[in-house]
């Protein structure tokens, strides 16, 4: 029997599920295939196919749906509405199916809905995902569940490291934005590369588990609710002691980032902040200057402050 | 001594007003009426790309303030809405503002207790009972202000005697301001402007322009924030027609959603967040009865919105019906919106007689 391919975007919520969403089809036998890393290409077909208006990240994902559309038999594209009470996500993640099914008619698409105010358990959910691929529901369980260990596994890791650069005496910064933007070819990377240049160890704030940093945003803000939003807040109160900077890193036009931005960079007064905004007309020269001036306050900090 | 404020929008300050005064007993400072100043404020000390609606309520409550206000009052949630009452309380902070800021959202959604406890709070006399009298009287105001706006609105383009329609609603508000009300002379009072608006002369060709108003709430309702957008259609003896209120945010919405997706099915299967999904259903309603045009308006960078964009394009498509999308922002002038307007009736117009001519042909 022929192999299904099953075909993932490499943008938004890729960088938080990848180990479990690649490693789950793999164990139901299909092929699994990534876009590419985000070019000039797919940001041009993001743009041609979206509002204009519509944020970076989020043509970003239509020029990676796009990229699949004749390499694979399915597309996987989530469709997040909360995490529970009181955790619902930012309305561009509500759409995301219903966008794509009407701008791209033609594309197959995988679907599966985490809403877990209906469905709270996980395993149900993949279940289902399941279902659509083989008939055999012993081996959708054992995929899932492996295929989550190997999750949890991966997390760890990343944790693990990172807590290890905490006790580094080098100069570390809080590099606060949404994975899909911190891990994005075209959003985050230069700007991670450049630092990493400058001997800067980056603290990334989207590496906290998740419970931990919404019990944490709850200090830094009582009544912001997105969860998303509420995980980098979270992590903001977390890390924010052991780091000499914060960079938010923000695309155009995010709408709930424009907020939650400006209100922790008034909330925070005891360490250097910068707000940084990608578009799809950001010049790595710019970038860089911006991010070498804001590096000197750093160093002029560390040697006033012995 | 506290002295109560709160956003503007539209004419619904005035039922707000009323349930303050009555179940506080404090001052309240209804903001000054939205100007270009009060934009210009608002701009001045918001973040760059924000929504519009952010921009308004913050100048609103500077404008307050400066008039003496120490308590605001804010409600808002479904999409970033909610997160607006933190960042402007901070921001009003820095700019050394002494005051308190009350938000009403509690779990997304406006909280009658929250609104008791306050006022509660800041009356101790006030008795339950009466706090649900005054409560169920601000929401008949409410409902009656929504259901009288809704025959100017289509009839407005086609007054006889100029400016009539708009004479009569100033009375009526004047009349709900000033008043004493209980449910019953509410009532009275409903079917007394109802009739005189029926009696209003007006000259409507049977198959006039009709259109549909969709989009984001606060554009839909804050006329100043849409450059009058509803009078500039009428103006051009369009019937217009418009179904985001405060009656269906506040008492009608919450068991709405099942029934719209099932009714939108062929182009939706999850809800889209926020007022997204009625926009998608209520174009492809309108469609489906051969409305001539829709106008969508939002304010710049309103994420739901923008979502239900893409599927009305395709709605447009498939039903042949012609859409036009007006995106605000503080710059936003009239002549580009009127030019817009204009555009978008020729074709309307030329699209109608096309339609005409055919039959005619056959």
């Amino acid at each position: 029997m022929k192999k299904i391919t099953i075909g993932i975007p490499r943008a938004y919520l890729y960088y938080r599920y990848h180990i479990l969403w690649e490693n789950f089809f793999h164990n139901l036998g299909c092929n699994v295939i990534v876009s590419e890393d985000t070019n000039k290409e797919t940001i041009n077909t993001g743009k041609k196919l979206s509002i204009d208006e519509s944020c970076l990240s989020s043509k970003i994902y239509l020029g990676h749906v796009a990229s699949l559309q004749k390499k694979c038999d399915y597309i996987l594209v989530p469709r997040v509405y909360d995490y529970g009470k009181n955790e619902q996500v930012c309305v561009k993640f509500n759409a995301t199916y219903d966008i794509i099914k009407n701008l791209l008619p033609d594309t197959k698409i995988l679907d599966y809905n985490i809403e877990l105010t209906k469905q709270p358990f996980q395993i149900v959910t993949y279940f289902k995902l399941g279902l659509k691929i083989t008939k055999n529901p012993l081996k959708i369980i054992i995929s899932y569940l492996k295929a989550k260990k190997c999750n949890q596994n991966y997390w760890k890791k990343q944790l693990i490291s990172q807590t290890k650069k905490l006790n580094s005496y080098n100069k570390k910064i809080l590099l606060v934005s949404h994975p899909y933007n911190v891990y994005d070819n075209y959003i985050g990377l230069p700007i991670i590369k450049k630092l990493e240049q400058m001997d800067i160890e980056i603290i990334y704030a989207n590496l906290l588990e998740h419970k931990t940093a919404r019990m944490y945003a709850k200090n830094l803000s009582p009544t912001l609710y997105w969860t998303y939003s509420k995980e980098l807040i979270g992590a903001i109160e977390y890390y924010h002691y052991s780091v000499d900077g914060i960079i938010f890193l923000t695309t155009f036009p995010c709408g709930p980032d424009s907020l939650v931005n400006e209100l922790m960079i008034r909330k925070i007064s005891d360490i250097p902040v910068t707000n940084i905004l990608v578009d799809e007309q950001t010049s790595s020269t710019g970038l860089e200057t911006r991010l070498e001036s804001f590096i000197d306050i750093i160093n002029e900090r560390r040697k006033n402050n012995g | 001594m506290d002295k109560i404020t709160f956003p503007h929008m539209g004419f619904y300050y005035i039922p707000i007003t009323y349930l303050l005064k009555n179940t506080t007993k404090k001052e309240i400072i209804i903001p000054p009426k939205i100007t270009k100043k009060t934009i210009e404020i608002g701009s001045k000390h918001s973040p760059d790309y924000v929504c519009m609606p952010f921009k308004y309520n913050l100048g609103n409550f500077i404008e307050s303030l400066d008039l003496g206000a120490n308590v605001i009052l804010q409600a808002g949630g479904g999409c970033r809405y909610g997160y607006y009452a933190e960042l402007q309380e901070q921001i009003l902070k820095d700019l050394e503002y002494e005051f308190t800021l009350i938000n009403f959202i509690e779990n997304n959604r406006v909280s009658i207790a929250k609104i008791y406890h306050f006022a509660k709070k800041e009356n101790p006399q006030l008795s339950l009972v009466k706090f649900i009298y005054f409560s169920i009287n601000t929401i008949i105001m409410i409902i009656i202000m929504d259901k009288l706006s809704k025959y100017p609105r289509e009839n407005l383009g086609f007054e006889k005697k100029k400016n009539s329609f708009l004479n009569t609603q100033e009375q009526f508000l004047k009349e709900l301001k000033s008043k004493k009300h209980s449910p019953i002379s509410l009532i009275k009072l409903y079917y007394k402007y109802k009739k005189i608006y029926k009696n209003l002369p007006v000259e409507k060709p049977e198959d006039c322009i009709k259109i549909g108003l969709l989009g984001e709430l606060y554009s839909i309702m804050e006329p100043f924030s849409s450059n009058n957008i509803e009078l500039k259609l009428a103006s051009y003896g369009i019937e217009v027609h418009r179904y985001t209120t405060l009656t269906y945010l506040l008492f009608q919405k919450k068991h709405n959603i099942k029934k719209l997706l099932k009714k939108g099915k062929k182009y939706l299967k999850y809800h889209l967040g926020a007022d997204a999904t009625e926009s998608v259903v209520l174009s492809l309603e309108l469609a489906k009865k051969k409305y001539d045009g829709i106008v969508h308006i939002k304010s710049f960078g309103c994420t739901p919105e923008l979502n239900a964009m893409s599927i009305l394009e395709k709605i447009s498509n498939d039903y042949e019906i012609p859409i036009i999308y007006f995106s605000f922002d503080s710059q936003t002038s009239d002549v580009a919106i009127d030019t817009r307007i204009e555009a978008f009736y020729d074709m309307l117009l030329e699209k109608k007689n096309l339609k005409e001519k055919d039959i005619k042909f056959l």
